[in-house]
């Protein structure tokens, strides 16, 4: 057979180009394999990280309503970091390493999270502003060309539409209270909607990765249209609650058919992405602890586990013998 | 941050969604045990009465095909026309046929 390297790899985008999906057990390029788990996980570690920022208001959440959807939203976080780092997983990583990229630093996870909650307000702009940016991501990447992180992203688009809804519905109320919830609101959008805007990472020039990515199928749209998409549909629903976008150059271009927006500040985004934002060490901090300090957990339900296992097969024998 | 524990073994979960459907795979997860593995499956996997039923099972006992030998393995199924009903002509004024 002829399958040198060359052959296999225009095999591959034969069925990428054909629409078929890539499962784990198929043979891929290297660096296929290699840009899944790192995406994948780092996708993982946003839902994980992503709890510390709200999980910082559930026990001041202003009524009972606001901390079941608040509790049940942040449950949902971590279930959605459960079924990407299986996906991670069936390309050959193990949980145990993703972890320990996360707790060295290693491993990024989205820069948003270095950011901290002050208000109640935040808890608000945050499912409205960061979920509805990961929506339009995420609904992209229902089609990614690799069907273990097509399949986690379905049952994370499904669940996610509640996030965001549960966060307007917390800027709704804010917006209709007081004059003083209604400054509430303001400042945390005017906190929270350039951050957001970098979510979708850095211009497509200078998004070196994307154009593999897409020939890949792995992403389907390019980081400028994803957050063009995203403002079109977001300021509407400013005007909506009456608040005011942070951005002086924010208006509508008909021609375009689009919003055009100022400037974002990258160097901002650097910062954060190296490591240098807000809450960089505090987030990381509360994860390695969390970890070190379920050493014993995991090491007790091994121990019961083979425990138990070995009663069974003692019990086993003795029928065995009578 | 040394880390000496043995990390848990992964399970497939397979959910029934209502009684009368089949189980059907989800996805997978870590835990301890058999008890652990059902009891995260529901945390996981059923938070929105997506099941009725779960089955997990630990997924060192699956044996799975290899898509090298797709060819081999479900090819010769491809031009046994004759095993479709379409492939048998009829005249088309008979019924219930």
């Amino acid at each position: 057979m002829k399958n040198n390297i060359h052959d296999l790899e225009e095999k591959f985008q034969a069925r990428i180009d054909a629409g078929e999906k890539i499962e784990p057990k198929d043979w891929m390029p290297e660096k296929y394999r290699k840009t899944h788990i790192r995406q994948i996980s780092q996708h993982a570690h946003s839902e994980i990280v992503g709890m510390l920022p709200e999980g910082n208001w559930i026990t001041r959440a202003p009524s009972l309503r606001r901390k079941l959807g608040l509790l049940a939203k942040v449950q949902d976080e971590a279930g959605h970091g459960l079924y990407l780092y299986s996906a991670a997983e069936t390309l050959g990583i193990s949980r145990d390493q993703m972890f320990d990229q996360l707790h060295t630093g290693k491993a990024k996870y989205s820069s948003i999270f270095n950011y901290p909650t002050l208000s109640w307000a935040d808890i608000g702009a945050i499912g409205w502003l960061v979920d509805g940016a990961a929506i339009i991501n995420q609904v992209m990447l229902t089609r990614t060309s690799f069907g273990p992180y097509a399949r986690a992203m379905v049952r994370i688009c499904k669940e996610e539409s509640f996030h965001q809804r549960q966060g307007y519905e917390i800027m709704l109320g804010l917006c209709r209270g007081t004059e003083e919830q209604k400054e509430m609101a303001q400042d945390a959008l005017n906190r929270f909607w350039w951050p957001s805007l970098m979510m979708f990472g850095p211009k497509d020039e200078d998004s070196p990765n994307t154009e593999q990515s897409v020939k890949w199928k792995i992403k389907r749209k390019t980081n400028d249209e994803l957050r063009q998409e995203f403002i079109d549909i977001t300021v509407p629903q400013a005007d909506f609650l009456g608040l005011k976008m942070p951005d002086p150059d924010l208006k509508w271009n008909e021609e375009r058919g689009h919003y055009d927006f100022g400037e974002i500040d990258w160097d901002e985004f650097w910062q954060v992405v190296k490591g240098n934002g807000p809450c960089n060490k505090e987030r990381l901090k509360a994860r390695t602890d969390a970890w070190d300090e379920g050493a014993w957990v995991r090491d007790a339900a091994n121990a019961y586990a083979e425990k138990q296992s070995l009663k069974k097969q003692s019990e086993n024998n003795k029928k065995i013998a009578s | 941050m040394e880390n000496k524990s043995k990390e848990w073994p992964i399970w497939e979960i397979f959910i029934r969604s209502k009684n009368g459907l089949e189980h059907k795979h989800v996805g997978s997860l870590h835990a301890a045990d058999a008890e652990m593995a059902i009891e995260n499956a529901r945390d996981v996997y059923t938070r929105r009465q997506e099941g009725v039923s779960i089955w997990a099972v630990e997924s060192i006992h699956i044996t799975a095909s290899n898509p090298e030998n797709s060819g081999e393995l479900f090819e010769p199924a491809k031009d046994k026309v004759y095993r479709h009903p379409t492939f048998y002509e009829l005249p088309i004024e008979l019924k219930h046929i």
